[in-house]
């Protein structure tokens, strides 16, 4: 196992590496415009240009800029370790910026997917338990609502009854919990249900097929056979086959969503990590877009390490093979 | 019925329909049977011939909400059909067990053995964890797992094909049930390990004097164990009987169909001989006779009068079949001579 999980952190860093790689490709061979220009006021001349550039390190090509980004990741730089160099505008620190950005992301993600999780677990299982009622068919009602809706229709929806109507929770914007907790719950439910609500949706019907399967098997006629009651046969011999391929799918999307929870904040004015890439690329600012890519990927690397060594745990049959 | 103190089960008109969007299919109709202590009672059939469905529905385990169930399931004075779900699931697993055709498929791949068999003790015991582990280990060894302490603690996947119907086995008995039901227990199994499990079960039977329930369509598997047999065809009892006396005269076109064409030591197989065409939809089951277009020895009443299960004479054991006596005694001892087709009458 431990053999198995080095050689996997190993393989993960070769991956980062490679993304990180292609995104410096990407900026050098898109004729995007010339960072440069952004920085030489109305009427730059050449001279200025070139010396923008040559502080830049512009001037140079992909894999020397490539190059010297893993030698300063690694050594480390002005603002610490690891360093991910400073910001084309304004020249601040690209590890500070993310370190400030990140927790709203992850505040975000945590609470969304604890409300994913739990009410798109919850009505698939009622919902497969009570097939072909009232219940089931509104549940699945529900869901189709939900993966149907666009985020940022939603959340502009909510924003208007909740916040504008009647006025329950607060509106755009991040409050940090150490400034004001209630402030901070107040304006984090409307994103993360807006957020939760096409996950919650797409699980709760992969939980009801999933545990429809399941207790379809033959073992479950066995756990009956044995006298086992109704609830202990859904729940521990249901439940626990059923719910594999929802943990590898949990992981996934939460690691996803490290850059790409984009529309909700831009929506909420959350101002977190998805938030920083876009406008960072939009402003060719090429180590803040290096510095989130690179979050992410090391957090989808992460994720799927994570899923692999947990699904070995919940399934004897992937521990011995 | 004489009040046999040894007698178990008794079901009368057992009837299962499923309504389905297609029509109303007719798994199980007017099945009667009983079994006593001590006594193996084979169930032979074809595929969809309702011997599983009825046994799931004597086990309580059909979708009440799906399967109309009706008739008498007594055990032990008691009707299984009418009794609450809750007191039926107290009855499931411990007087009344079943073991299931796919030893594969019917453990838990993601429980150990042991914790499995454990919480079909704990299902009806109050005893804490630790005894019902005990327990399972014990059982275990007892149907003959090496080393029970240690496989115990493996999972279904590092057992083999045998061992895993043995742990069913070991399942079934962790609470002494009156009755075993076992499901095609060998089908999937290897040869020479299709014996092994029969002869468990013999020996269980023996053992703890209990009633077996033995469903297969493989006659040598009841011409080995049975004490008595039950040939379905279409949901209904075509032949009932003791053992020796369906095996040195069947009555039955079924049954004959059924001998002629299962291989034996005795018999070369170019002589075996299939049964025409193929099992009748239970959507829509044949009029009359439900074996009628397939009998060779079909006449004028068969295809419009259902033959009533009885004994054709005080001696025999009940059949349905319009055939004459004389006839079905000519036909049932040539059995193993005479290839259906040959001698319609």
């Amino acid at each position: 196992m431990t053999f198995y999980i080095a050689r996997r952190l190993f393989w993960t860093l070769i991956v980062v590496a490679c993304v990180i790689g292609i995104t410096f490709i990407v900026f050098y061979l898109l004729p995007a415009g010339d960072p440069a220009l952004r920085f030489a006021g109305k009427n730059p001349n050449q001279v200025e240009l070139d010396l923008i550039r040559h502080r830049l390190g512009l001037d140079q090509p992909w894999y020397v800029q490539f190059g010297k980004f893993i030698k300063t990741f690694f050594t480390g730089d002005q603002y610490g370790w690891p360093g991910l160099g400073y910001t084309f505008a304004g020249g601040s620190s690209v590890l500070d910026l993310i370190a400030a950005r990140a927790p709203r992301t992850i505040f975000l993600i945590i609470g969304a997917a604890t409300m994913w999780l739990t009410f798109g677990v919850a009505i698939g299982i009622i919902s497969a338990v009570k097939r072909r009622t009232l219940v089931d068919r509104g549940a699945m009602g529900f869901a189709l609502f939900g993966i149907s809706a666009p985020v940022f229709w939603l959340g502009l929806m909510f924003l208007y009854i909740f916040w504008r109507q009647l006025g329950w929770t607060g509106g755009t914007g991040y409050i940090s919990p150490t400034e004001s907790i209630t402030g901070f719950f107040s304006h984090m439910i409307l994103p993360w249900t807006a957020l939760a609500m096409l996950y919650a949706a797409f699980y709760a019907r992969m939980t009801r097929n999933n545990l429809l399967e399941t207790l379809g098997e033959d073992y479950i006629r066995t756990a009956r056979a044995k006298g086992l009651t109704e609830r202990q046969v859904i729940f521990k011999h249901g439940l626990r086959a059923s719910l594999t391929p929802i943990v590898t799918m949990f992981g996934l999307d939460i690691a996803l969503l490290v850059g790409g929870a984009v529309i909700t904040e831009s929506v909420f004015n959350i101002q977190g990590l998805g938030y920083l890439a876009i406008n960072s690329a939009l402003t060719q600012d090429l180590p803040t877009v290096v510095g989130v890519v690179l979050v992410a990927a090391v957090a989808v690397a992460v994720a799927n390490l994570v899923v692999d060594i947990l699904y070995a745990f919940i399934d004897p049959r992937v521990r011995y093979a | 019925m004489t009040q046999d103190p040894r007698l178990l089960l008794d079901v009368r008109d057992l009837t299962v329909r499923f309504p389905t969007s297609d029509g109303v299919v007719q798994a199980v109709s007017g099945v009667a049977f009983t079994l006593s202590r001590g006594e193996t009672l084979g169930i032979v059939g074809e595929s969809g011939s309702g011997k599983s469905v009825s046994n799931l529905a004597i086990m309580g385990l059909l979708n009440r909400n799906r399967a109309n169930i009706s008739g008498e399931v007594e055990f032990l004075g008691r009707d299984l059909l009418t009794l609450p779900p809750n007191e039926l699931r107290h009855i499931r697993g411990k007087d009344i067990a079943m073991v299931f055709q796919d030893p594969f498929a019917c453990l838990h791949p993601m429980y150990r053995v042991g914790d499995q068999i454990a919480e079909a003790v704990l299902a009806h015991s109050d005893e804490g964890k630790s005894h019902a582990r005990k327990r399972a280990v014990e059982i275990l060894d007892h149907v003959g797992i090496p080393n029970a302490k240690s496989r115990a603690r493996d999972y279904p996947h590092q057992y083999s094909g045998g061992m895993r119907q043995r742990a069913m086995i070991a399942m079934a008995l962790v609470h002494n049930p009156s009755i075993l039901i076992a499901d095609e227990p060998t089908t999937a199994l290897d040869v020479t390990v299709q014996a092994q499990i029969l002869e468990l079960i013999e020996e269980v039977k023996r053992e703890f004097d209990i009633g077996v329930i033995l469903v297969t369509h493989d006659l040598g598997v009841v011409a080995e164990t049975a004490n008595s047999v039950m040939v379905m065809y279409a949901g209904r009892i075509m032949e009932y009987g003791p053992a020796a006396e369906i095996f040195a005269q069947p009555q039955h076109p079924y049954a004959w169909g059924l001998l002629d064409s299962m291989p034996s030591i005795e018999r070369r197989l170019t002589s075996l001989v299939p049964i025409e065409g193929s099992p009748p939809s239970l959507l829509n089951p044949p009029s009359g006779c439900p074996f009628h277009p397939r009998c060779p020895y079909r006449f004028e009443p068969c295809p419009t009068e259902r033959p009533p299960l009885v004994a054709p004479v005080p001696e025999a054991h009940p059949d349905a079949c319009h055939l004459p006596w004389e006839k079905k005694v000519e036909l049932g001892r040539k059995r193993s001579v005479v290839a259906i087709g040959e001698d319609a009458a």
